[in-house]
Order: structure tokens, then sequence, then C-alpha cells
């Protein structure tokens, strides 16, 4: 089955919901003149990234709330995955990303790995979710994952397991660290880790980066669809918006397992059972 | 220290553009010395704006060289830009007249802040930001006057050290006149950065960029043959000039203090 899938490569006002909530509802209006089936945007798209103290001022509980009626009300005959900041009954707050159809959010994924390290403060804003699970679409299983998420192999690994036929994994990522080389060497390990993974589990791997400044930090976009070989197949532009409309084959899924059928080989109580050994030996170093 | 110059460069130019058009504006000015770090400044933004968005201000003092006016016009000429001379002799020797002990120091500070009072005077009357000419060796150095040539609105190069910026002023076309003489804040006669320093920019952006951006430890810098004395003067002038880089200290009292625990970009809602 081939769906057509579009990526929103944007560059979203920090702070700024309703421009994010029109910038959305344009850019889902062109994916449907396009004809994709799906549309993605990148992490924390309806906010901005570094949000700090705006966090709980900009906050939705995406099930009540009726800022998003416009965009859900969108997504008919479309498919969408958006970021936003999730409010909890408990006043947890989850850097979260949502994917709607049928003008209904039909799954959240609440961002598992939150950085606090360097130029990231995460941990100091959001709480961390608890859950991965993929979940059906009418384009397959799919899986998400926001940024930092993927730096754990654990996450695409066990999102291969649960059935995934594709990760969508959004980013807000900053480019840093640029000396003699093509691309910034942040953008040179997302290639790395999406075709790795997309080989690893014979997945489709759909990248969503965001673009723009926030502060002078600076996202270089960089977005990519990568086959269940680990090929690229399309890829938008480095440090610009840009909108990339492509396809999937999920027979390519079907295929790529023919030729390296690891997933089906994989030890899952192997694993377990040496990951239990290991924490209890963790544990008993305490 | 190689550096992509046509990456680095195409970033730069889109900060210049979008940290301004959120903010409302669409001109900068640039005050020019005639130096390298000015020159490439104002080279990054006439590509990101054009030249009818750029304004550069020469201001000389009278003690001045003259060849730091002709390297500044050389700027301006090639660029296509408008450009003002301002005096601030009569500003500095009009305040030092009632201060006649004031030493280099304290003058050379003065300078640099009266050019930054017109600056951001002129920011004013063109509806323009002051664009910022430190670069990332001089910030981390503290070699600069705080609220003097540190001041400004954005600053594109604060993150590129002094052997980057002359990569890139090659690589930008900064008339070589500018690229080749000894750097100097020129704040009096025969000054030269690197002989006040006691040391050349190329073998401290070496260290700095190992200390700095790679996090080497200092055993292992002194095992790959950077000398004992050099590293703790460096150091040293990083920790004393730690105040340069952040605002004024305000006493805590309050749940939540501007300054402590008020965190919002600048960018909030633009």
């Amino acid at each position: 089955m081939k769906h057509i899938v579009a990526l929103a490569q944007i560059s979203p006002k920090l702070g700024n919901l309703s421009d994010n909530l029109n910038l959305h509802l344009h850019c889902i209006e062109r994916a449907r003149s396009a004809g994709a089936n799906l549309i993605i945007f990148p992490e924390l798209s309806l906010t901005g990234y570094i949000l700090q103290d705006l966090v709980p001022d900009i906050a939705i509980d995406p099930l009540t709330s009726p800022v998003l009626q416009p965009l859900l009300s969108l997504c008919q005959d479309i498919a969408c995955v958006f970021g936003f900041v999730e409010v909890s009954d408990r006043f947890n707050y989850y850097n979260a990303a949502a994917y709607a159809a049928q003008g209904k959010v039909q799954h959240i994924h609440r961002k598992l790995y939150l950085p606090t390290y360097g130029m990231f403060d995460e941990m100091r804003f959001f709480a961390m979710g608890e859950n991965l699970r993929t979940f059906e679409t009418a384009f397959g299983q799919m899986g998400i994952l926001i940024c930092e998420d993927l730096w754990h192999p654990s996450t695409a690994y066990l999102h291969a397991q649960d059935g995934a036929q594709a990760v969508i994994t959004v980013s807000s990522s900053p480019g840093r660290g640029v000396r003699d080389g093509e691309l910034f060497h942040t953008s040179e390990g997302w290639t790395h880790l999406l075709r790795t993974t997309a080989q690893y589990f014979t997945i489709y791997h759909i990248y969503v980066n965001r673009v723009g400044f926030e502060d002078g930090a600076h996202f270089p976009g960089g977005s990519m669809v990568v086959s269940p070989g680990g090929e690229i197949v399309a890829q938008a532009k480095y440090f610009e918006e840009d909108f990339l409309v492509t396809e999937i084959d999920l027979e390519e899924v079907r295929r790529a397992r023919l030729f390296a059928p690891m997933l089906r080989d994989e030890r899952l109580e192997l694993t377990l059972r040496e990951l239990t050994r290991i924490i209890n030996k963790r544990n008993a170093a305490r | 220290m190689k550096l992509n110059c046509e990456l680095i460069g195409k970033v730069l130019e889109s900060f210049i553009r979008d940290e301004l058009s959120k903010a409302g504006f669409s001109r900068v000015v640039v005050g020019l010395s005639g130096g390298i770090d000015s020159a490439v400044s104002c080279f990054l933004a006439v590509r990101a704006l054009g030249p009818e968005n750029v304004r550069a201000i020469l201001m000389p003092y009278k003690t001045s060289s003259k060849e730091s006016a002709l390297d500044g016009s050389s700027v301006v000429n090639q660029l296509h830009i408008k450009c003002e001379t301002i005096e601030i002799t009569p500003i500095v020797d009009g305040y030092f007249a009632s201060q006649p002990d004031a030493n280099s120091l304290r003058r050379g500070n003065l300078m640099a802040r009266a050019r930054m009072i017109i600056l951001f005077d002129k920011s004013m009357e063109y509806r323009a930001l002051v664009l910022g000419t430190s670069n990332k060796t001089e910030l981390l150095l503290g070699y600069g006057t705080l609220y003097g040539d540190m001041a400004s609105a954005i600053n594109p190069i604060g993150d590129l050290y002094k052997t980057d910026i002359f990569q890139l002023a090659q690589y930008l076309g900064v008339p070589q006149a500018i690229i080749k003489k000894k750097p100097t804040a020129d704040l009096w006669a025969g000054q030269s950065d690197e002989a006040e320093l006691g040391f050349t920019y190329a073998e401290v952006d070496e260290l700095l960029y190992e200390l700095i951006d790679n996090r080497v430890s200092r055993e292992q810098l002194i095992q790959r043959g950077f000398k004992e004395d050099f590293l703790h003067k460096v150091i040293a002038k990083i920790q004393s000039s730690q105040f340069k880089r952040r605002g004024p200290v305000v006493c805590k009292v309050s749940p939540r203090t501007v300054t402590h625990d008020f965190h919002y970009l600048r960018d909030w809602g633009l």
C-alpha cells in the first residue's frame, strides 16, 4: 500500500499558539491539495521549543481544549502529527506529540527522555512520559518518538518489536558544532541514527525537524524519510522552511524483512533475562 | 581550526534576517572601526539585508589612526552602504576636561562607551538594531568594555573565535589591508591586542577551543604541550571577566526575581 506523506518543516513562533495554529491549518490545507494522506509537524510545533516559564501558560488538554478544534476538524480525510504541551489532570506538563485522524486525537506520545544538560533544560519544566506504545493507523502500525527519545536505542527497538512499520520522529534539534564538515555535527548525527534505526529494525523512519531561530539557537531542518533498507528516499532542505511531499510504500517493509529478517529472529526473552540480570546486579551494587 | 565558511556564512545571514524581522526591524547600524570584526559583521549584514538596510557609523577620536578611517571607508565603498562619521572627541575631551588624572584605561573605556551611546541613538533615528562586533575570543577573555563595544542588540560573530573571523573575512571578501594588519583596539597610538594580551590569537584560540568547546581537562592540555603558566593566565582571565558576560547582580527577596527565576527568551511571542 502506498501513501503520500507531507513533512512540514516549519518555524513556529515561540509561545504564540494562535499564529502557530493558523500555520498548521495552512499547511494541512496545502498537504490535502497535494493529495497527502498524512502530514507531520516537528516537536512542539504549536508552541515553539525553548518555552521555559511559558510551559504552564501554553499547555492544553488535547481531549477537551477548544483550541485544537479547527485543527481536528480539518483532519477528516487526512491524518496529522503535531507537537504541543499537554497538561494532565494532575497538573503535570508533558512535551507531547499527537496523532489525529477522523476529527479526533487518536494517540498521544509523551516525550520519555528530557535532555537536561548543556543547552537543554527540559526536566526543569516538563514531566517525563512513562509509556511507549505503537498505534494502528490507516497507513500501518506506527510509533512516535520525540527528539532525544531516539538517542536512546531502546525506544526504536521497542517500537519495532511492538509492531511498528513506520516510526515518526519529530524534533526541535538545534544545530551545533561546525568546523570543516559539510553540515553541523548534530545534523550528521541525526542522519546516522535515522538510517541505522531504519535498517536495524526494517522500518520506515520519518523524521521532521524544525527550522528558524530562538534567541540565536538555530534549528537546521533536514527532515527526511528513510526506507526500511536504510536509504534516504526523500530529504527536505537544510536551513530553510520546506514542505516535502513524498511516498511511503509498506510493501517495502515486507521486502526489507525478506532480505533481512532480524526482527523475526530477535530474542526478546534473552534481552529481558539479561536486562533483569543487569538491573539486579546494579541494585545489589548500591 | 578550519571552518566551513560557506555553511557558517549562510547560518549567520539567516540569523540576522530572522532575529531582526521577528523583532519588527529591517535595518541595522554598525560601528565600523576599520578592524576585521566590525568589517565581518558589516559584510554579513549586507548579505543578509541588502546594502540599503545597513548604516555604518565611523566614530574616530582625535588620536585614532588615519589607517583605521581609511580601512573603514574601504568597507563602506566596497559594500555601497551609507555611512556617516561622528567624531567622539568633543564628548570624550569634554568629560575628561574635569578629570585630568584619568589614565589610558579610563580614557579607552569612555571612548568605547561614547561610541555605544552614539550607536544606540542612531539605532533610534533609523529604526534599526545595533549589530554586535565582539568575537568569542574577546568575550571569553573579557577583552572588551562592558556597556561599550560589548553592547549590541544582536551579535552574529559572538560564537566565532578570532581565528574563525580571519577565515570568514577571506571568504566574504573583506579588503586584504584589513585582514593583514595587526588587530588593535586603537584606543591609543601603537596599541596591539596581541602585545597587550601577551599571546597571539592563534595560540589562545587553539587553547580556548580545547578548553571551552571540547572541555578537555587541564591536565590533558598540559600533557598536550600547552604551557602551564599560559593555561593559568588564560583561565584567570576567563574567570575574572565573568561579570562582563552577565547582567547586574540583583538581590533575591521575592518569590520570583527577574534575574533569577523568570525564564523567558527574548524571542517570547515572536
